[in-house]
């Protein structure tokens, strides 16, 4: 192995600038697979761990899946029943006992619940009307399942007690009336009730949906302003382990009836968004890498064919295929590990330059500049992606080589 | 079973294809150690044929070669090499030296392939060699700082690495100016005197093969004399 390995970087050691651009096409995709990585990933963990932020993990509704069958399908399931011309029946929206469903959530361990009552509204500020989801909440509640008091720019939650009809706006929503801290604005809702209410809070969480449409008041007031008294129609939970989200929110669906989403399927469009950046992502690199691939084909081939007789002698002297192989394999090998260990560099400085520069967004989320996450991972997936290519490249000249006749070759040489 | 060093029974070689060439044909040859033979013959006579199926690097068509009385017929390109490696060692009328090594790492290859000896012990060996062969002075240069003479000298040495039973030269001074050829065969002559060896060499230059003990002449693949 070491007379191998000593033969192969010979070979290399022989035409530098061949394998300098070899080296250097495979660093490149390495190093483009690691600050994309770190790019697009950081900005995916920051919008996840933001999400779990500040949405609560699991929000059981005051709705169904699917709408309840007719007693016709339900009693000749799997026969051939149409109904033309249903008028479904209307229930009284919200969730039904919840005070109990609520009580019982909140008790288990590692979880906690707070009931809500969420419904549009408008306020109106002077000459403007602006449209926004009115959170009914209960603070004390509210404190353990997200984090609206930390996000507060203004204001306290407490004070949503202390003042009589206290709400609690968007940062978004704010500019957009006009209003600020401490300035009365109507509300208006849908069932046609206006409610004086005066702002004692501002909050801003970075994620733009929401700064711009929700605003939070007392669950009492929103009853109120609904018309609709000691209803609630969601339930937000937060876990300990948000991970357990998806498996508890089934858990919870099942027992209870009620469409209960985990943050993953609320924020599911976003997430699908995600995958087809990875698959650009790693489409592009791997692109970058089957160039580099061909780079290492090249010399390697070129290398076979400078080497024949080499090859014939030590044939000849006693060594068998698998050895030639080997010698040719290596060579793809170190292309490979040197390439990723520059690209390793290459990746890790291009990360931190991304990490200087400095930009305003306001788009999906609020930003400064990149999102940046720095994962083993990437360095490792590069890699094997990196050391597996190279290999490959290098395994058609190495097999070439390997079955090399080497009678054919001395009598060519004589 | 036979009791000789290398023994050829019967031995064919045809090469396939669309019209096949025979080489050589019904070989019958058996050679002990400590011998000197010359093939020898017109070109095209299969002279080089038959010595790469007597250096187990080709194989028969048909018959047999055995080695110290063990038929290699049987054996895997594997198992050849290791035979070649051990017991056999080669030199062509090119030297095939490998050009971007040394000339004490150029006869250190099959020692290292070998793998039996230590580095320390493979270099002192292969040292050994080369001053013997009147190579002291070159053991750190390339092959390329070389005269031809000296080139194929190296290879002698490298053919020596793993002290084989026989040495096979195909032609090796086909490239030679008549002083330098001289000195290749005084050099098998030694080997065969001094160290019992047996010595293979292909050569169409009758003053040399003059020098032999045996010749074997083949003419169209056959033997005619020996």
């Amino acid at each position: 192995m070491t007379l191998s390995f000593d033969i192969a970087l010979t070979h290399l050691r022989n035409r530098k600038r061949q394998t300098l651009v070899s080296v250097l096409g495979v660093a490149m995709g390495v190093g483009f697979f690691i600050a994309m990585a770190a790019m697009m990933q950081g900005f995916q963990h920051y919008f996840i761990a933001k999400v779990i932020d500040v949405w609560p993990h699991i929000v059981v509704k005051d709705e169904y899946r699917s709408a309840p069958l007719q007693p016709a399908q339900r009693l000749f399931s799997g026969g051939a029943v149409a109904l033309h011309g249903l008028k479904p029946l209307e229930e009284l929206r919200g969730i039904k006992d919840a005070k109990t469903i609520v009580a019982e959530l909140d008790g288990r361990p590692g979880m906690a619940a707070a009931p809500t009552l969420r419904g549009q509204v408008f306020l109106r500020y002077g000459s403007k009307d602006v449209s926004a989801t009115l959170v009914g909440i209960e603070p004390q509640h509210e404190r353990r399942v997200s984090h609206l008091e930390s996000d507060l720019i203004t204001g306290r939650l407490n004070a949503l007690y202390s003042t009589a009809n206290g709400i609690i706006l968007g940062e978004g929503v704010a500019k957009k009336a006009g209003v600020g801290m401490h300035d009365t604005l109507s509300v208006i809702s849908p069932a046609g009730v206006i409610l004086k209410m005066k702002v004692v809070g501002i909050f801003r969480t970075g994620i733009t949906p929401i700064d711009n449409f929700e605003s939070y008041a007392l669950l009492k007031k929103a009853q109120i302003l609904q018309n609709r008294p000691n209803v609630i129609n969601q339930i937000r939970i937060r876990l300990q382990d948000v991970n357990q989200a998806g498996a508890t929110a089934r858990g919870i669906e099942a027992r209870l009836g009620y469409r209960t989403e985990a943050w993953e399927e609320t924020y599911e469009n976003v997430l699908g968004i995600f995958v087809i950046q990875n698959g650009i992502m790693y489409s592009t690199v791997s692109a970058i890498l089957i160039v580099a691939a061909f780079g290492i084909f090249n010399i390697i081939s070129t290398v076979v064919h400078e080497k024949t007789r080499d090859i014939a002698i030590l044939k000849s002297v006693g060594f068998e295929e698998g050895d030639i192989r080997t010698i040719f394999l290596l060579e793809g090998m170190v292309v490979g590990l040197v390439g990723t260990l520059l690209g390793w560099l290459l990746g890790y400085s291009l990360t931190r330059l991304l990490g200087t520069i400095r930009f305003h967004i306001e788009g999906f989320v609020t930003a400064q500049g990149f999102f940046l996450y720095y994962s083993y991972m990437h360095y490792l997936i590069a890699s094997s992606f990196a050391v597996l290519s190279a290999m490959f490249a290098a395994w058609l000249p190495a097999r070439k080589a390997a079955r090399l006749n080497p009678v054919e070759i001395i009598r060519g040489a004589a | 079973m036979s009791g000789a060093l290398l023994e050829a029974r019967d031995v064919t070689r045809v090469l396939p294809g669309p019209v096949p060439v025979t080489l050589v044909q019904g070989i019958n040859l058996v050679i002990e150690a400590g011998e000197f033979i010359a093939i020898t013959g017109p070109s095209g006579s299969g002279k080089s044929s038959l010595l790469y199926l007597l250096g187990l690097l080709d194989v028969p068509t048909q018959g047999m070669v055995y080695l110290e009385g063990r038929d290699t017929s049987q054996l895997d390109q594997a198992e050849l090499a290791s035979l070649r490696l051990k017991k056999l060692g080669f030199v062509f009328q090119f030297h095939f030296l490998l050009p971007e090594f040394s000339v004490v790492e150029n006869v250190m290859m099959p020692m290292r392939k070998l793998a039996a000896r230590t580095d320390r012990e493979m270099r002192e060996q292969a040292t050994r060699i080369l001053e013997e062969l009147g190579l002291g002075a070159a053991l750190k240069k390339t092959p390329d700082q070389l005269s031809g003479g000296e080139r194929q000298r190296v290879a002698i040495a490298r053919a020596l690495a793993n002290d084989p039973l026989i040495i096979l030269a195909d032609e090796p001074t086909g490239n030679l100016d008549t002083k330098n050829g001289r000195i290749v065969f005084d050099i098998f002559k030694r080997l065969v005197e001094v160290n019992g060896q047996a010595v293979i060499t292909v050569t169409h230059d009758p003053q040399l093969s003059a020098l032999t003990q045996r010749q074997i002449r083949l003419v169209d693949g056959q033997i005619v004399a020996q």
